[in-house]
């Protein structure tokens, strides 16, 4: 992969109507890495990734990328560079897996133009890759949850775009899928370059799986960097205002929380 | 690997093409289903003309005993009915994907009556003829959506249900300015007030299928040149966002194009009774997901008028005109899609 493609938050504000939820952010997204956002509930994680992706128009400030402001950028063209899975994605009612998956192609795709060889492959791929092609024939319905976020994943690495934004993943999915899920995430950045931002609930499969994460506090940055630089008793204890001890978790080396509530203490 | 790869390639070609060949040979079957239904309402009627002089007719030439029946009297009938049912249900699958929502079909959420209401009182009061008559109700019925909208926007968004609710109010509403538009009228009969009301094609003439034609490729052709945005749409607004899909301009081109469709129609034969809602369902269960659903609504839409007018005319003890017969058909279900979304959210 030659130059990669650059995604800035510029002094961005935005929120719903007349309330402001984010307020002067500026980012650069680092290329090729894995970020995760982090921070407490109604923090504007979900808000900042809606902006970033241009589902959500900025009231201050823009996102750029490549130098050229994404709200102001032809959206079927973005839609072939930046990617975003939504939070709760609905699937119509009946469509099976290979359909699903196809409509990733959409905007590779032109009014009379027929479908190519060059779509089959990249739906083909997508499914290989979230290893989703035993489900091709099946309904989406009949899917269990982490099948089923698997495939919605694989609908938007159809869309073969060098920036994936995923709306919390791994929510309602138990652990192993959880697991399963950010694996899938760490091969498709290692294999295809991608860059991947996600919004997470879990600190410690944050600190696990990303190369950067951006925690947020009240519609700010609160602060921004490798795990080991975020991941800190006074950070989190500001953040989301939690009593906890840092400890390196004994798998992967990374900094691991471990909370202190009012019971079940027995250092005290 | 790459055997691997491959293999899977195949099977994503062949399910594609299983689906689209699914597609075509549904909407063959519906195409024949269609002119066969027009057929047999050409050919049999009070009395019974075979079909070669049917075909006759059709061609131009003049046949003793059938170019009278066939020509004036049940071909209008026919061709009006067929364009009609078309553009109702064409327009009525967009908006029912659009909203993602069954039940906001344009006949239940106000459209189709303000448009009626507007020709109602194009036609009465201000004597207006044609194609002005056309407009006026192009212009309310987008009028009405837009009232429908705007009552149910609310944090910055609308949801089907709100949109529903209030477009039904707004329904009856305008329902009851219809009545009082009628009562006003200086000579009405009861076919002209049911005409108004449920829709009846029983003043049809022939060249009312022009402006029905016309409309037909203008809007009809916009609708379907936004069909895979549709389908789109079907995935949620983030997601279809997310593929590329300009959301709001996909919608604004959906209603005009659809309130196109519905106005022109209603102008000429009133709102005929639940044909938009009913045909969007059952094209759906045809279809299922193997493509778009705009044509096979529209066939749907021919063939249920079609086959409305021939049971209102000769199937009953007396003659009914086409909207109480769809009305009939289309009230059960109604109820059954209440019931059922209150259970479990929407199907379409």
């Amino acid at each position: 992969m030659t130059q990669k493609h650059q995604l800035v938050v510029d002094s961005l504000s935005a929120g719903y109507g007349d309330k402001t939820i984010l307020e002067d952010i500026t980012l650069k997204i680092a290329p090729g890495q894995i970020t995760s956002i982090i921070g407490a509930n109604a923090c504007g994680k979900s808000t900042l990734l809606r902006t970033m992706s241009r589902l959500l128009t900025p009231s201050k400030g823009q996102v750029l990328l490549d130098g050229k402001s994404i709200h102001k950028s032809p959206t079927r063209q973005l839609a072939q560079t930046l990617g975003l899975l939504p939070q709760s994605p609905t699937a119509p009612e009946g469509i099976t897996v290979g359909d699903l998956v196809s409509r990733g192609r959409y905007p590779h795709q032109r009014l009379m133009s027929r479908w190519n060889k060059a779509d089959d492959e990249a739906v083909a791929k997508a499914l290989e890759t979230t290893q989703t092609t035993e489900l091709l024939e099946k309904d989406v319905d009949e899917l269990s949850g982490g099948q089923r976020q698997r495939v919605w994943i694989a609908m938007a690495l159809a869309q073969e775009t060098e920036i994936l934004l995923l709306d919390e993943p791994t929510t309602f999915l138990d652990v192993a899928h959880q697991i399963e899920v950010l694996d899938l995430l760490v091969d498709l950045n290692k294999s295809r370059g991608t860059t991947i931002v996600l919004v997470l609930h879990d600190l410690n499969l944050a600190a696990r799986y990303s190369d950067q994460l951006i925690a947020m506090q009240q519609g700010r940055v609160f602060t921004y960097g490798t795990a080991t630089q975020v991941i800190t008793e006074a950070t989190v204890q500001t953040v989301f205002g939690l009593n906890n001890q840092i400890v390196s978790d004994p798998i992967s080396g990374s900094p691991m929380v471990l909370p202190i509530g009012r019971h079940k203490n027995t250092t005290l | 690997m790459t055997n691997r790869l491959d293999h899977t390639v195949h099977r994503v070609r062949t399910g594609r093409q299983r689906r689209s060949k699914q597609w075509t040979t549904i909407v063959t079957i519906l195409c024949v289903l269609a002119m066969a239904v027009f057929m047999i309402t050409l050919s049999i009627g009070q009395s019974v003309t075979p079909p070669s002089q049917v075909l006759r007719v059709l061609l131009g030439e003049t046949v003793p005993g059938a170019s009278f029946t066939v020509g004036h009297l049940r071909l209008p009938r026919a061709v009006i009915s067929m364009l009609v049912g078309m553009s109702f249900g064409m327009a009525g699958v967009a908006f029912q994907i659009m909203l993602r929502n069954p039940l906001a079909s344009p006949d239940i959420i106000g459209v189709s009556s303000g448009a009626s209401a507007a020709a109602v009182f194009a036609i009465i009061m201000l004597n207006m003829s044609g194609s002005s008559v056309a407009f006026f109700a192009i212009f309310t019925g987008l009028l009405v959506a837009l009232v429908v909208y705007a009552l149910a926007f609310r944090h910055g968004g609308v949801t089907g249900t709100r949109l529903i609710l209030v477009g039904i109010g707004v329904s009856a509403m305008i329902e009851s300015v219809i009545v009082y538009l009628l009562s006003q009228a200086q000579s009405w009969d009861r076919q002209e007030a049911m005409r108004w009301l449920t829709g009846s094609v029983n003043s049809a003439q022939l060249d009312q299928a022009y402006p029905l034609l016309v409309s037909l490729c203008i809007f009809g052709g916009l609708l379907l040149s936004r069909a895979r945005e549709l389908d789109a749409l079907r995935m949620g607004d983030d997601t279809a966002q997310a593929l590329g899909v300009r959301t709001g301009m996909t919608r604004i081109t959906v209603m005009v194009a659809a309130v196109g469709l519905i106005a022109v129609s209603v102008a000429i034969t009133g709102p005929i009774a639940f044909v938009a809602f009913l045909s969007g369902p059952i094209a759906m269960r045809l279809i299922k997901n193997n493509g778009s659903l705009i044509i096979p609504a529209g066939l749907v839409g021919a063939c249920l008028v079609m086959v409305g007018d021939y049971i209102g005319q000769f199937l009953l003890p007396s003659r009914y005109p086409v909207g109480v017969i769809t009305g009939a058909l289309g009230a059960p279900y109604l109820i059954y899609l209440i019931i059922r979304v209150n259970q479990k959210g929407s199907a379409l």
